[in-house]
C-alpha cells in the first residue's frame, strides 16, 4: 500500500465516521458497532470488493453481505462517499420518505440483502456462493458478521455447511469488537479462543488489526486463504473507535444524541476534547 | 408420473431450477444423480437450507426446498419469514408428512399448525394437494409463479376423480349439493369423499369442495357454498386455530355473510401417534365418523 493510498483510506474512513456520528441524532443509531467496523468496510469497498456503483446488479460482481445489520450507518456512509448513494439521503435517516433506517435493506443500491435478525446472512451467502460455483463464476462472497452474532447457532451451522461444500469463494469477516449489545462478549458468552473454533469447523483463518489498513491489506491478500476452504478474517476492533468518549463503553451501543452533542463528538473525532455527553443512552434490541 | 419424475423433468426443462434438502431424500432418491450440482443436500440444517435457498433465489434460481413439514416450517420459520417472505423470493417450500401423514412419529413430527404459520407470512402462498395426481398437476404452476410457496407434500393415491384443470386460487367443486357443503383439502379429501357417499345414502345433498390452494383461496366458491347450502363444514388435519376454519370465518365475516359453520379439526392438542388408518379412527376422521359428525351438526342446525 502506498502512502497516498493509506492517506486516502484514512481520510475516507474519517468522513464515514462523520456520517455515522451525524446519524446518531434525531432518533439515533447503533453508533458503537458502526464505528468499530468503519475501517473494515471502507477497506473492503475501496480495495477488496470487485464492485462499483455501476456494477451493483452485475451477476459477475463480488457480493458483500452485512449480517450484523445494525452497523449499517458505516455502510451507508461508505456508500455516500463512494457514489452508491446520494449523501443528501443520509439526512433522511429514519424518515418515512426514504428507506434509511436502523437496519439495511435492498431499497438502497448496493445493499445485497436485508438484515437485522442475527445469524441469517451467512446462510444466504452460502446460497449465493453455491450458485456462483454452479455457474463457474469468478465472483466472491463476503459476509461481515459481528462477534456477538457468533452466539447464534446458525453461524456455526452455516460454517459447517460452507466447509462441507468447500466454498472457497466465501469469506467471513468478523468485526471482533469484543462487545455484544450490552456486555463484553467474554463476560457473557466467551468466544475465545476463536481461531481454533473456525479452524476446527474446516475454515482457514487469519486474525488482524481491524483498524490498520496495512494489516488489513496483508490479511485479505491472496484469498482464498486455502483452496477448497472458506476463509475467515477475524478483525480485532474497538467498539466506538475514533471517539474516545464512546470507545469500549457498554452503554454507548445505541445512542440518540442531541445536535449539540453531535457537534462535540465531531470535534472529538478530529482530536478535540472529550465530549460532555448527557443524553440518556438507549439500550434497546 | 411420480413427484421425483416431475422434479427431474422440470429441472431438465428449466435450468434455473435447483433442489435443496435437509437430508430428506426418501421421495427424491434418484435426483442427485440426475441433477448433479443442482441438487444440494445441506444435511440436517433447515435454517441454513432456507437461507441458502434465499441466496440461490437472489441469483435468479427457482428453488425447490424439500424437507419435513415440521422442521421446515418450525425450525426454519424465521428464515422463511425473514429471508424468503420479506425478500419475496421464488422459493418453493415443500413440506413432507404434514398433518396426519406423520402417522406414528409423534408430536415432534406433527405439522398441524403449518398452514396458520405459512399463510400468516406476507407474500407466502399455500398449496395443499389432495393426492399425487394433484401434487404433480400443481407443482408446475407453483414453479412458474414468481412468489414464495409452501406446499403440503402429499403423494397419496387419489381418493376422488379430479374434474378440473389445476389453477392457482381455484377450487374444484366435486359435487353440487345444497344441504351440506364440505370444504376440504389435502389428504383428508379422500375421507371427505367417503363421507359424501354415506351422507348421500342418507338422502342429504352434498357439495364437496376441494380447495387445492388455501392462499390464495377461492372465496367465490366458499361464499357461494355459504349462501346455497344449509351448513358449511370445514375439514382439516390442522389445529382449529389459524387453518381452514379460521380462513373461512375470516372470509364470511369480511363479506358480511352469515352461515352455520361446523369445523372438524384438531382441538387444542396433538393427535395420538399411530399408523395412519388408526389415527383417523382414533381422532374421528374416517369417512364414516366425519359423516356422523356432520349429521349431528346438521341436526342441531336450524
Amino acid at each position: 500500500m502506498t502512502t497516498e493510498q493509506h492517506t486516502e483510506l484514512s481520510a475516507l474512513a474519517l468522513r464515514v465516521r462523520e456520517h455515522i456520528i451525524r446519524m446518531s441524532t434525531d432518533g439515533g443509531c447503533f453508533i458503537g458497532a458502526s464505528l468499530s467496523c468503519a475501517d473494515l468496510i471502507v477497506y473492503l469497498y475501496r480495495h477488496v470488493l470487485r464492485i462499483s456503483p455501476e456494477t451493483v446488479a452485475d451477476p459477475g460482481r463480488d457480493y458483500c453481505f452485512l449480517s450484523k445489520g445494525h452497523d449499517v450507518p458505516a455502510l451507508y456512509g461508505t456508500f455516500a462517499e463512494l457514489g452508491y448513494l446520494d449523501p443528501k439521503r443520509l439526512s433522511h435517516h429514519l424518515h418515512t420518505t426514504d428507506s434509511i433506517y436502523w437496519h439495511p435493506n435492498r431499497a438502497i443500491p448496493g445493499v445485497e440483502f436485508h438484515s437485522g435478525s442475527l445469524g441469517h446472512l451467512l446462510s444466504v451467502a452460502v446460497g449465493v456462493a453455491l450458485d456462483i460455483r454452479i455457474g463457474g463464476g469468478a465472483g466472491r462472497v463476503f459476509v461481515i458478521s459481528g462477534d456477538g452474532e457468533l452466539n447464534e447457532g446458525t453461524m456455526w451451522e452455516g460454517i459447517l455447511v460452507a466447509a462441507a461444500k468447500k466454498l472457497d469463494n466465501l469469506t467471513v469477516v468478523i468485526d471482533r469488537n469484543a462487545f455484544q449489545a450490552n456486555l463484553p462478549t467474554e463476560d457473557l458468552i466467551p468466544l475465545e479462543p476463536l481461531e481454533p473454533k473456525f479452524e476446527a469447523f474446516g475454515c482457514c483463518v487469519r486474525r488482524t488489526n481491524g483498524h490498520d489498513f496495512r494489516a488489513l491489506e496483508a490479511a485479505f491478500d491472496g484469498l482464498p486463504l486455502r483452496k477448497g476452504r472458506p476463509s475467515v478474517i477475524i478483525a480485532d476492533t474497538v467498539r466506538g473507535r475514533g471517539v474516545p468518549s464512546i470507545e469500549r463503553r457498554a452503554d454507548r451501543w445505541f445512542a440518540n444524541f442531541t445536535h449539540e452533542e453531535v457537534e462535540m463528538l465531531l470535534k472529538e473525532l478530529h482530536g478535540g476534547a472529550a465530549s460532555a455527553l448527557t443524553s440518556e443512552t438507549l439500550i434497546v434490541r | 408420473m411420480t413427484y421425483e419424475d416431475l422434479l427431474r423433468n422440470s429441472a431438465e426443462r428449466d435450468s434455473r431450477i435447483v433442489v435443496l434438502t435437509a437430508e430428506n431424500r426418501a421421495a427424491i432418491r434418484n435426483l442427485p444423480a440426475s441433477l448433479g450440482e443442482r441438487f444440494i443436500d445441506v444435511g440436517i440444517a433447515e435454517q441454513t437450507m432456507v437461507g441458502a435457498a434465499a441466496g440461490l433465489a437472489l441469483r435468479g434460481r427457482i428453488v425447490l426446498v424439500h424437507a419435513l413439514a415440521t422442521f421446515l416450517t418450525l425450525r426454519a420459520f424465521e428464515f422463511i419469514r425473514t429471508d424468503v417472505g420479506i425478500g419475496n423470493l421464488p422459493v418453493k417450500l415443500i413440506g413432507g408428512v404434514p398433518g396426519f401423514l406423520s402417522d406414528a412419529n409423534g408430536p415432534t413430527h406433527q405439522a398441524v399448525e403449518d398452514i396458520a404459520l405459512m399463510r400468516g407470512i406476507p407474500n407466502v402462498n399455500v398449496f395443499c394437494p389432495a393426492d399425487l395426481q394433484e401434487l404433480v398437476a400443481g407443482i408446475p404452476a407453483i414453479i412458474n409463479h414468481p412468489a414464495p410457496w409452501y406446499v403440503r407434500y402429499n403423494a397419496s393415491p387419489p381418493g376422488v376423480t379430479h374434474t378440473g384443470r389445476f389453477q392457482i386460487g381455484q377450487a374444484e367443486v366435486l359435487s353440487n349439493g345444497s344441504d351440506v357443503a364440505i370444504l376440504a383439502f389435502g389428504f383428508l379429501l379422500r375421507e371427505a369423499e367417503r363421507a359424501r357417499h354415506i351422507l348421500e345414502e342418507r338422502s342429504l345433498s352434498v357439495r364437496l369442495v376441494n380447495l387445492r390452494t388455501l392462499k390464495p383461496i377461492d372465496e367465490a366458491v366458499i361464499l357461494a357454498a355459504a349462501k346455497e347450502t344449509r351448513l358449511l363444514v370445514t375439514l382439516e388435519d390442522h389445529f382449529h386455530t389459524g387453518g381452514l376454519a379460521s380462513i373461512v370465518t375470516e372470509i364470511l365475516f369480511r363479506s358480511g355473510v352469515q352461515a352455520p359453520l361446523h369445523s372438524i379439526a384438531l382441538p387444542d392438542r396433538w393427535f395420538k401417534p399411530a399408523l395412519l388408518e388408526d389415527v383417523l379412527e382414533h381422532e374421528g376422521f374416517t369417512g364414516r365418523q366425519i359423516a356422523e359428525r356432520i349429521l349431528a351438526a346438521a341436526s342441531s342446525t336450524p
